[in-house]
């Protein structure tokens, strides 16, 4: 529900093997370009490693200019956010929240992508359109009847109420159908039908396998968008809440202690940072494929 | 279904009637023609029921005097577009976001640009440089508030910090207005750079290597081969990016929200000078619960980032058949002194 749209994907991403030659006309590059690179990185980790410098002391340590050894205090202030707030309820909640949701997603997006792509039906061209067209709504403006709905349906604080709203997304549909029209071949879907295969097994049998990398992204980052939704799950269920929700109530009331506010930034990304650190390279792939398209 | 038991094994082969197929065929039939729809009825379903519904609905609710707890009270056709209309914080509101926007977004994208030029070089370890750019990517807008809202802080943040080091007063980051946007702009900023500098890259990549080198050999240094050759070759990835960070800045709400709750509950500043418009939805909802005015906003709201996105869409067309006749024109000058 948050804004975050990933690119288009497209099958026909350029290949990395041209590139090589591609590259003959420049050489390596000199120090300058090095050094530049490593000052934007730089700068833009530091903050992070700033934050577990200051979780890992005291609020005194905010005080030095550019602190870079990290303190003691980490564990104790990290059981100080424990004790703060609920957080591994929070944690909990988040991991169902965000693994239904991306089941669902990539489901229900797999799907329509697969038939828009493959299929031939009535209406299909305008239906696809209508799915384009509603990528660009800010769906988050309509928080207000959402809300009031759940409240009819008695489901405030309940996880569900977090979840249904963000059951499907157009980008998904889409995303997916770019995907599939160009890397199922339209033999292989008159073959298993020659085959005697009716359409869901088909669609199981020949479009999933195909389908299963443009999935995977599409799922990674619909994970992303759900674990690090705060809006509307600080609507709906305050009182149960996401981790998000949880982390944001650390900073209530006048007297705010830093360290302990960032020991909880930290250890919230901490999750965040492990599927980084596993499944990195797919989410750039997945980032720089989807740039691609004509 | 019993045609197929009755006719016998053994019977001579004619013509079956048309309307006679078995049951398998016309379960086959069925299954072909019904299938597709049952594929994309789940989307349809639900983000009409999730996604549509709700958007429609804010206009029902906007056209009604309704309250969070009382429910939907008597019609009172514009009169809660009327006083959003004429209520300044709406105003201030939506200053606020404009000038967010514009701070996060156009250092963003040039910052973006450059980014993705240096990494379109031929590195080493590719992988690690693009990782690390997209570190910041993966920490949650909330955490990101958090983090930033006590590097900004004015006793002792991290910023103030290093300003004293050069011998720059410290700021008021929470207080004043200019200075909140900037900081909050920042934290987008933060955020989103990596990310857009992998799209920008990877559109980079698929500028044809041929047009660069046609240049190089025409006399074109590195400086005037990115200006002529890649950014004209970007432009719709660049366009797309744009669009994309129009509709999510627009939005802004978690960084606002969280930067300075110690004073005011968290509604954007003790003075509102950095509450953005989602932000005063949420005031006007759920602290003043009034539904209908926060209705209100929604779709005004709707319609703004609708209409920035159309402009910024325009805009990028008209540029782009712009730049295209300029290059007719000199394509074919070129080809009558030939």
């Amino acid at each position: 529900m948050s804004a975050a749209t990933l690119p288009v994907p497209t099958a026909s991403a350029a290949p990395e093997a041209p590139r090589r030659r591609r590259r003959g006309l420049g050489n390596r590059p000199g120090f300058l370009v090095y050094g530049l690179l490593t000052a934007f990185v730089l700068g833009s980790s530091y903050p992070l490693w700033w934050s577990f410098v200051v979780a890992s002391g005291s609020n005194a340590t905010r005080a030095e200019t550019l602190p870079l050894i990290p303190g003691e205090n980490f564990v104790r202030n990290a059981l100080t956010v424990l004790d703060a707030v609920p957080f591994w309820l929070a944690v909990g909640n988040s991991l169902i929240v965000a693994s239904v949701i991306t089941l669902s997603v990539v489901t229900f997006g797999t799907l329509a992508g697969y038939a828009f792509a493959k299929l031939r039906f009535k209406g299909r061209d305008g239906l696809m359109v209508s799915v384009i067209a509603t990528m660009a709504i800010p769906t988050q403006l309509g928080i207000i009847p959402l809300f009031i709905s759940m409240r009819q349906l008695g489901w405030t604080g309940e996880l569900g109420a977090i979840i249904v709203p963000m059951l499907v997304t157009a980008f998904g549909v889409f995303f997916m159908r770019q995907y599939l029209v160009d890397v199922i071949p339209d033999e292989l879907i008159e073959a298993a039908r020659m085959d005697g295969a009716n359409q869901i097994r088909t669609f199981l049998h020949v479009a999933v396998p195909a389908a299963r990398p443009a999935m995977a992204i599409l799922g990674l980052f619909t994970f992303m968008l759900a674990w690090t939704d705060y809006l509307w799950p600080l609507i709906v269920a305050p009182q149960n809440p996401t981790l998000q929700v949880a982390l944001s109530q650390l900073q209530s009331g006048y007297y705010v202690d830093y360290s302990v506010v960032l020991a909880g930034a930290v250890l919230a990304s901490l999750p965040l940072l492990v599927l980084f650190v596993v499944a990195g390279r797919q989410l750039i792939g997945g980032i720089m494929q989807g740039a691609v398209k004509g | 279904m019993t045609s197929t038991l009755i006719r016998p094994a053994s019977a001579p082969p004619q013509p079956a009637p048309r309307a006679r197929l078995t049951r398998r065929q016309r379960l086959s039939r069925f299954d072909v023609k019904a299938s597709p729809y049952l594929y994309i009825a789940p989307f349809f379903v639900l983000f009409g029921l999730t996604g549509l519904f709700p958007l429609v609905y804010t206009l029902v609710v906007s056209l009604h005097d309704w309250q969070l707890l009382q429910g939907q009270g008597d019609f009172v056709g514009l009169a809660n577009f009327a006083a959003v209309l004429q209520d300044r914080f709406f105003w201030n509101s939506i200053g606020n976001t404009l000038s967010i926007f514009v701070l996060s977004t156009v250092p963003q994208l040039l910052v973006a640009l450059v980014i993705a030029a240096v990494l379109d070089q031929n590195l080493r370890a590719k992988t690690f440089w693009r990782m690390s750019v997209l570190l910041p990517y993966i920490v949650s807008p909330v955490a990101v508030a958090l983090i930033f809202s006590s590097v900004f802080n004015e006793q002792s943040g991290l910023v103030n910090n290093l300003l004293g080091v050069v011998g720059i007063e410290p700021i008021d980051w929470k207080q004043d207005t200019l200075a909140s946007h900037v900081a909050i702009a920042t934290m987008v900023n933060w955020r989103w750079t990596g990310y857009n500098a992998l799209i920008l890259l990877a559109a980079m990549q698929s500028v044809p290597r041929d047009l660069h080198e046609a240049a190089a050999i025409d006399g074109a240094g590195a400086v005037r081969r990115f200006l002529s050759v890649t950014l004209p070759g970007i432009r719709p990835t660049f366009v797309f990016v744009l669009i994309t960070a129009t509709i999510g800045g627009l939005q802004i709400f978690a960084e606002p929200r969280l930067f300075d709750v110690t004073t005011a509950g968290g509604v954007g500043g003790s003075d509102r000078q950095f509450q953005t418009s989602v932000l005063y939805l949420w005031e006007m909802a759920f602290f003043r619960q009034n539904f209908g005015e926060a209705a209100a906003i929604a779709w005004l709201l709707f319609l703004l980032i609708v209409g920035i996105g159309l402009i910024n869409f325009l805009l990028s067309r008209r540029i782009a058949s712009a730049e295209s006749a300029v290059r007719r024109r000199r394509d074919r000058s070129k080809g009558a002194r030939r």
